[in-house]
């Protein structure tokens, strides 16, 4: 079996705050770049299922040429292989130019019984990208899985969070397959798996060699940093926890909120 | 043309937030000058078409199968592309739902339409959508403008007012899936209903949230939080620290990683408020802090803050509540 596990490298999420707007409109972000938290899921699982099902992984990332942090993160967990596709060529990237640059290196990487991906990204939080590979793929999709039951004669059972409960469900290979943050407990790479990444060499594609040509149907305009909240907070002060429970109380209800 | 609003159903009807879009939808066709349409879907549809009428579209399309009857991708993004064909929709509109977001998604790169996930506002400007979306984990804020005839965009819930229900007007139009139960290769075999009855967190206008401030008790911190919830008709939230102790599933976490909420009221109990967490909860009306320490970085961001124990303050405040609401 052949698993694809898509991995995006992100600002590290405790550096988020202090992106710039300047930083978000050119796509040049000084932020330390991680493997995507959500993403860590997916490699994790795929490293399982290649356990569990005698598999072979591979992670892709998009991004610029050096982007390859998130992808030795992904190597040194236990991911056998993986590839950049060098998006530079592209300029601006939305859902649809992504997606069949992500579909088409697909593709050319063979026949994927399985493709994995986080449930979103911390930087985009579009939550799309795995519908749209799958539309672009022509896979059926299983979206915020949180277990792989079992995958038996070409077909994947699974059970995943739905609003308000849970659902299990099959679908034939090759599918699609979106995993949150349920699904498992992402190892730490060791010592040796950090090694052994670093070693590895890891092949580049770009855009061009696929020949993906998609215009972007969407573009970011006016980029800006939210309002900062300003509050003076209102301490509640009393002789009793009682006290200052009921004086909260009638504040909050002064207040309309309740 | 038209501005089509997918109307999607759960067990008891309508997603509340759907209804949202019937005021925003609205606006938006007004703008352009076109008809305000609806859609929807499931193996019933009579109810919820029904009451779409009352929220004054145009037109409702209404697809009822025996394949709707749980939400499938695959059945789910035809019946849009159906609904999208007969309107003649320019602008498709869902509520950013788990499903509302990937059926969008799907549909979007099947029409070669481009989409604004998760958008914030919704505006016309030249005769196209204008989304405004909260990316970077709300750390920044950017338009989304559209190069595209039909554009695409889920809407958060909570970011536009509901408007009142009034006399029944429009049509209803049924219209044939066309898919038999062949084409769907997905296959629902089981459904565990866990959580009826719970308030959801992004749908809730007051959240009761506890974190690692409960370790002393986690279980008894959690039905501390609970109570109190369950007196405001209020929801469960926690924070990453608190779900990553095992004291609380995951579904319930606020921030980064977790769900992005916008109550008119949020009660943070033994949350101290890393940057993660005030990223999921800080568009939040009125903010409470109740940390035994008076340094923590949530009564930054707070309206009004207890220092004290949770343990204590909770029961407190419950039975406060009790008195003048129960």
């Amino acid at each position: 079996m052949k698993i694809v596990v898509l991995i995006k490298q992100t600002p590290d999420t405790a550096e988020l705050p202090n992106i710039s707007a300047e930083e978000a409109q050119s796509g040049d972000i000084r932020a330390t770049m991680v493997i995507n938290p959500w993403d860590e899921y997916a490699a994790e699982e795929a490293i399982d299922l290649c356990d569990r099902f005698d598999g072979d992984a591979i992670a892709i990332t998009m991004g610029t040429p050096d982007s390859t942090d998130a992808l030795k993160h992904a190597l040194a967990m236990g991911v056998g292989d993986a590839m950049l596709v060098d998006s530079s060529a592209l300029g601006e990237m939305d859902l649809s130019v992504a997606a069949e640059a992500l579909a088409a290196a697909i593709k050319e990487e063979g026949d994927a019984d399985l493709v994995l991906t986080g449930k979103q990204s911390v930087d985009g939080n579009s939550s799309a990208l795995f519908a749209g590979i799958a539309c672009k793929l022509g896979y059926p999709l299983l979206s915020n899985v949180s277990k792989v039951v079992d995958i038996a004669d070409g077909v994947i059972t699974v059970e995943r969070i739905v609003d308000g409960g849970q659902e299990t469900v099959t679908a034939p290979l090759p599918a699609v397959v979106s995993v949150g943050k349920e699904i498992n407990d992402p190892r730490y790479p060791s010592f040796m798996g950090i090694r052994k990444a670093n070693r590895k060499k890891i092949p580049t594609v770009s855009v061009a060699d696929l020949g993906v040509s998609a215009s972007p149907k969407v573009q970011w305009t006016n980029i800006r940093k939210p309002e900062t909240r300003k509050t003076e907070v209102v301490i509640i002060e009393g002789e009793t926890v009682q006290e200052k429970a009921a004086k909260l109380a009638d504040a909050l209800l002064a207040e309309k909120v309740i | 043309m038209s501005v089509l609003v997918w109307i999607e159903q759960t067990e008891g009807g309508a997603v509340p937030s759907c209804w949202e879009l019937a005021g925003k939808g609205r606006e938006l066709a007004d703008a352009l000058g076109t008809s305000l349409d609806a859609v929807v879907m499931g193996a019933e549809t009579a109810q919820t078409a029904a009451a779409a009428q009352s929220y004054g579209f145009d037109k409702v399309y209404a697809i009822a199968d025996p394949v709707l009857a749980d939400y499938r991708l695959t059945a789910y993004a035809a019946g849009l592309n159906k609904a999208v064909e007969a309107s003649g929709a320019s602008v498709v509109l869902a509520s950013a739902t788990v499903d509302g977001r990937e059926a969008t998604a799907y549909v979007a790169c099947e029409l070669d339409a481009g989409l604004a996930p998760d958008a914030v506002d919704l505006r016309i400007e030249g005769g196209k959508l204008v989304a405004t979306r909260s990316v970077y984990s709300n750390n920044i804020l950017t338009d989304v403008i559209f190069n595209s005839d039909i554009q695409v965009a889920s809407a958060r819930p909570r970011s536009f007012p509901v408007p009142e229900p009034g006399a029944a007007g429009g049509e209803i139009i049924a219209l044939d899936l066309g898919l038999g139960e062949d084409a769907i290769p997905e296959k629902v075999i089981d459904v565990k209903v866990s959580d009826s009855g719970e308030v959801s967190l992004t749908d809730a206008s007051i959240i009761v949230s506890g974190g690692r401030g409960v370790a002393a008790d986690p279980a008894k911190g959690f039905e501390l939080v609970a109570a109190l919830a369950d007196v405001l008709g209020a929801a469960v939230g926690a924070s990453r620290a608190a779900v990553d102790a095992d004291y609380i599933p995951y579904k319930h976490q606020v921030g980064q990683t977790g769900k992005t909420v916008k109550p008119d009221l949020y009660i943070a109990a033994g949350i101290s408020g890393a940057i993660q967490h005030l990223a999921g909860m800080g568009g939040s009306k009125i903010i409470v802090a109740i940390n035994k320490d008076p340094d923590a970085p949530i009564f930054e961001r707070a309206n009004y803050g207890i220092v004290g124990d949770l343990f204590e303050v909770l029961p407190a405040l419950t039975d406060a509540f009790k008195e003048r609401i129960g």
